[in-house]
């Protein structure tokens, strides 16, 4: 990788050192920090059919299998390995329908310590706008932060617009594209983040935001015994709707105790998943869904590559002169 | 993002097919787990978290362990001038992944933070570990020290060593082969004596260890210096320390990535494991069985890695105007190594489900005082009879499954062609980290020796008398049954002649009389997949179709009755050839 010169900014310092003399717990102190990852459960994209898309230029979810955003899980990871480091708490916030809980219990798979769904039918068809104004009122909520944590972009839409536009909305400052966490002292955060053709060391002082791309870390694998515990974490949708399944005939008063008292086994057992809505956080309601977003997609097209049988090349100076040949040939390279 | 489980269907297939409710209700009866949060709810509930866990495993496999792989055979491990050894970067990603998902204490009990899984999905998860890179499974598999541990060891030793089993703090090693002990266990010489203190201290030298750079060392030493076999070892646990070294890291043909060493004890403190003069004859038996499975497991996976390179290649490569694969003779090179791993995964997984019902079995026996007279004596009855049962089918499936992965590994190798002979491909590690299995945890001849006596003593006509009686709807399957039966049926006459001959003809008749029973066993275990799948009917009958001839074979030849490599050996073998 190419040294790059550090851009200076304002309120950033240049490092007096070069970055691989920079051991990772260089000035670290160990002072647990607060962590809150916000994640996405997104439509796998490997497998978008022409169905993807509603008449009203929304994302049609029902028609696409559904996968943890790629990058949020990388944002996870930075989050759950500085607090293995230094102690604290991790938070994970999706805001989705009922069933992005799954990807809520995923996280809980691998670690996290607590995890909310910020769920309401009036924050549907949120653009990035709405969507970052929605999540900031979440974590405002959430009360103390020493670090928010995002994935660069989701691969829905591809924007990265939003953790950005969070860090505005917070009002606090924002590193995007890390791919190192070098050090955390305190107040001051050390993030080596990607700027393409190089690396830029910038200092940030918490409380921060931070992306975070797909190279800065392999995420941690589930771990089986929390696997064991938390594959029954339930948002209260999802117990209300179990509930009502198995209680076909019963009346409104029955199956609203019954809900109640499932709602109650699952708090005691710590496997509710706790869900809000946008009167839990004090949203503007004309600044969430479709009325707070000035977004509107005009057309999604679905292009489809068709696989033209395959060529062996032999392992030769002249087979692999013919493969650049090629590749120059239909613009892969060049 | 690639999956060993998820993406293997025979082993979806196995894990609906076999009966795994009844492995988790034993397994979970009178379980003595202590208050864990994660225990499951129902049989269901373990069932799922059964498949759960073998979906971290088949990720980390193949998202982690496999990448590591070429690179770990290249490099290896590296011995220190202390006599300690770091293990190769990328091997301590591996476990650091394999500790990250909780998979470090995969049998012990939740009282020491284990998951409380069943012999046979850790044998699936051994073999999902093994297809991602063989030599790291001598890591991953070596949990039958712990497990030899929670079985024989006081409850002292247990709760300080198994939590840091289970937690991964460190790995083991089961320190038995001494250079002129290998095969002969009864010849180990390492010293075990009490000092003024009353401490035992182990002196000697041990030798082809693997992973002896391990933290938690179980050693069989000679403690009754007056007593010369296998009554005169105990087992003991020690811990690395000063006085054990490391003197020599091995070169090895193959599984490069687990450190195999030879290790220096001087004076070293170590505890007795359960009691003496039983090390060998009961704790290191047992312990060897459940390794045998492990083995057999490391083989499946080989085996499976070797057979999946062989089909891609096989469909991509083209010669002659056509992929290989349309060349008769590559097809039926590609389908007979597919065959060979789903027989020995069949009859492997078919060992494992018997060990953990005969492992529960002995665990209920034991831990639950108050058992009325009546389970007592049907437990004790039923631990008799699937003893005898597991004395053969575990051999017999390390036996089958090493041959096979040796086999197929070799024929992946042929399909390559030149390529396959090249380290371009991955076919040559296979072969290289094939070799070992026939060889270690007991040679095949050993297991063939041990086979041979379920065979020759009525513990086979006992197990297939079940497959026997088996009623299939399909006409098809049953006709196919007849023949295993006709079959059973030759090889009680050869065993008959075998055993009215001289004692050495039933040794030499052995590999002929294991590999017939096999073939009948295995032929009703593919027939029982057959009855509920399509696919695995034309298996059953393929692999019937052609193995039964070999039987036939095989029957004749020790009908024959001829002792010649024994009564000619001189002639036949030869001269000794001088050194130089």
């Amino acid at each position: 990788m190419r040294e790059s010169a550090p851009i200076c900014g304002g309120g950033w310092r240049l490092p007096t050192f070069p970055i691989w003399q920079a051991p990772l717990n260089r000035g670290e102190r160990k002072v647990p920090y607060d962590i809150v990852v916000c994640v996405k459960q997104v439509p796998d994209t490997a497998n978008v059919t022409a169905e993807a898309m509603k008449e009203d230029g929304t994302v049609n979810r029902a028609a696409l299998p559904t996968i943890f955003n790629p990058e949020d899980l990388n944002a996870l990871e930075a989050a759950l390995d500085a607090r293995d480091r230094f102690g604290g708490t991790v938070t994970v916030i999706s805001m989705g329908p009922p069933k992005a809980a799954d990807v809520l219990r995923d996280c809980l798979f691998r670690g996290a310590d607590r995890a909310i769904l910020l769920t309401d039918r009036r924050a549907a068809a949120s653009d990035t706008l709405a969507t970052s104004y929605i999540l900031a009122r979440a974590i405002e909520t959430i009360g103390r932060y020493d670090i928010v944590m995002c994935g660069r972009q989701a691969i829905d839409g591809d924007t990265a617009q939003v953790g950005p536009q969070i860090a505005e909305k917070l009002g606090i400052p924002q590193v995007t594209y890390l791919e190192e966490l070098v050090s955390l002292d305190g107040k001051l955060a050390r993030v080596r983040r990607n700027v393409g053709n190089g690396w830029e060391l910038v200092e940030v002082r918490l409380p921060a935001l931070i992306t975070v791309i797909a190279t800065a870390n392999q995420p941690r694998p589930p771990a089986a015994r929390r696997v064991m515990r938390y594959k029954r974490a339930r948002v209260p949708m999802e117990i209300e709707a179990e509930v009502k399944k198995s209680l076909d005939n019963a009346s409104e008063k029955e199956t609203r105790d019954a809900i109640s008292g499932r709602m109650e086994e699952f708090r005691r057992q710590g496997l509710l998943i706790e869900q809000w809505n946008l009167d839990d956080i004090h949203a503007e309601l004309d600044r969430c869904g479709l009325a707070g977003s000035p977004t509107k997609v005009f057309r999604v097209q679905a292009i489809v590559l068709s696989k033209k049988g395959f060529s062996e090349i032999p392992g030769t100076e002249d087979g692999v002169r013919r493969l650049i040949d090629e590749l120059v040939m239909d613009r892969t390279l060049g | 993002m690639g999956n060993f489980f998820l993406d293997n269907e025979d082993i979806r297939f196995l894990f609906d097919h076999i009966d795994l409710r009844e492995v988790a209700s034993l397994q979970e009866t009178h379980a003595l787990n202590g208050d864990a949060d994660y225990v499951p709810t129902d049989v269901d509930d373990a069932v799922d978290n059964y498949r759960r866990v073998l979906e971290i495993v088949g990720q980390v496999a193949a998202e982690v362990i496999a990448p590591h792989a070429e690179q770990v055979d290249r490099e290896g491990n590296t011995l220190n001038e202390d006599g300690t050894v770091t293990l190769h970067p990328l091997v301590r990603e591996n476990l650091r992944r394999m500790a990250q998902a909780d998979l470090m204490g995969f049998t012990l009990p939740r009282k020491y933070g284990g998951l409380n899984c069943p012999n046979i999905i850790y044998t699936m998860a051994t073999e999902i570990v093994s297809r991602a890179d063989a030599s790291f499974m001598n890591l991953f598999g070596l949990q039958g020290i712990a497990e030899t541990i929670n079985a024989f060891a006081d409850d002292g030793i247990k709760d300080e060593v198994l939590p840091r089993f289970a937690r991964s703090e460190v790995t083991g090693a089961m320190v038995l082969t001494e250079p002129d002990a290998g095969s002969d266990l009864q010849a180990v010489r390492l010293r075990a004596y009490q000092d003024e203190q009353g401490v035992w201290r182990l002196n000697g030298v041990k030798r082809f260890i693997t992973n002896g750079c391990g933290e938690i060392l179980l050693v069989l030493a000679r403690s009754e210096p007056d007593i010369h076999d296998g009554r005169g070892l105990s087992l003991f646990i020690t811990e690395r320390c000063e006085s054990v070294r490391v003197r020599h890291l091995e070169e090895k043909l193959g599984i490069h990535g687990s450190p195999t060493c030879e290790l220096v004890f001087d004076d070293t403190p170590a505890r007795l494991v359960g009691e003496r003069q039983r090390g060998l004859i009961t704790y290191v038996m047992a312990l060897m069985n459940g390794a045998r499975v492990g083995i057999a497991a490391q083989s499946l996976g080989i085996g499976e890695a070797a057979f999946r390179l062989a089909r891609l290649y096989a469909h991509t490569r083209q010669q002659f105007g056509v992929p290989i694969e349309r060349l008769p003779a590559v097809a039926e090179l590609v389908t007979e190594m597919k065959i060979a791993v789903e027989a020995a995964r069949a009859l492997t997984y078919e060992t494992s489900r018997i060990c953990d019902i005969e492992n529960n079995n002995l665990r209920i026996l034991e831990t639950v005082k108050d058992l009325p007279a009546d389970e007592q004596r049907q437990r004790k009855q039923l631990g008799r009879t699937l003893k005898r049962i597991n004395g053969m089918l575990t051999p017999m499936s390390k036996y089958l499954a090493s041959e096979m992965c040796v086999q197929v590994t070799n024929d992946a190798i042929q399909v390559l062609g030149g390529s396959g002979y090249m380290k371009d491909y991955a076919a040559e590690r296979y072969l290289r980290d094939a070799r070992i299995t026939t060889i270690y945890e007991g040679t095949s001849q050993l297991q063939i020796v041990a086979a041979v006596r379920g065979v020759a003593s009525g513990s086979f006509e006992n197990y297939v008398a079940d497959h026997e009686n088996e009623r299939y709807e399909d006409a098809r399957l049953e006709e196919l049954k007849q023949r295993l039966i006709e079959g059973r049926k030759r090889i009680q006459e050869s065993v008959q002649f075998a055993k009215s001959q001289p004692t050495a003809f039933l040794d030499l008749a052995g590999r002929r009389l294991v590999d017939s029973a096999i073939i009948v066993i295995v032929g009703h275990l593919l027939l029982g997949q057959a009855a509920v799948n399509g696919r695995k009917q034309r298996v059953a009958r393929r692999f019937i179709d052609a193995r039964l001839p070999m039987l036939e074979m095989y029957c004749r030849q020790i009908m024959s009755g001829d002792t010649s490599p024994l009564d000619e050996y001189d002639v036949l073998a030869g001269p000794v050839p001088s050194l130089a």
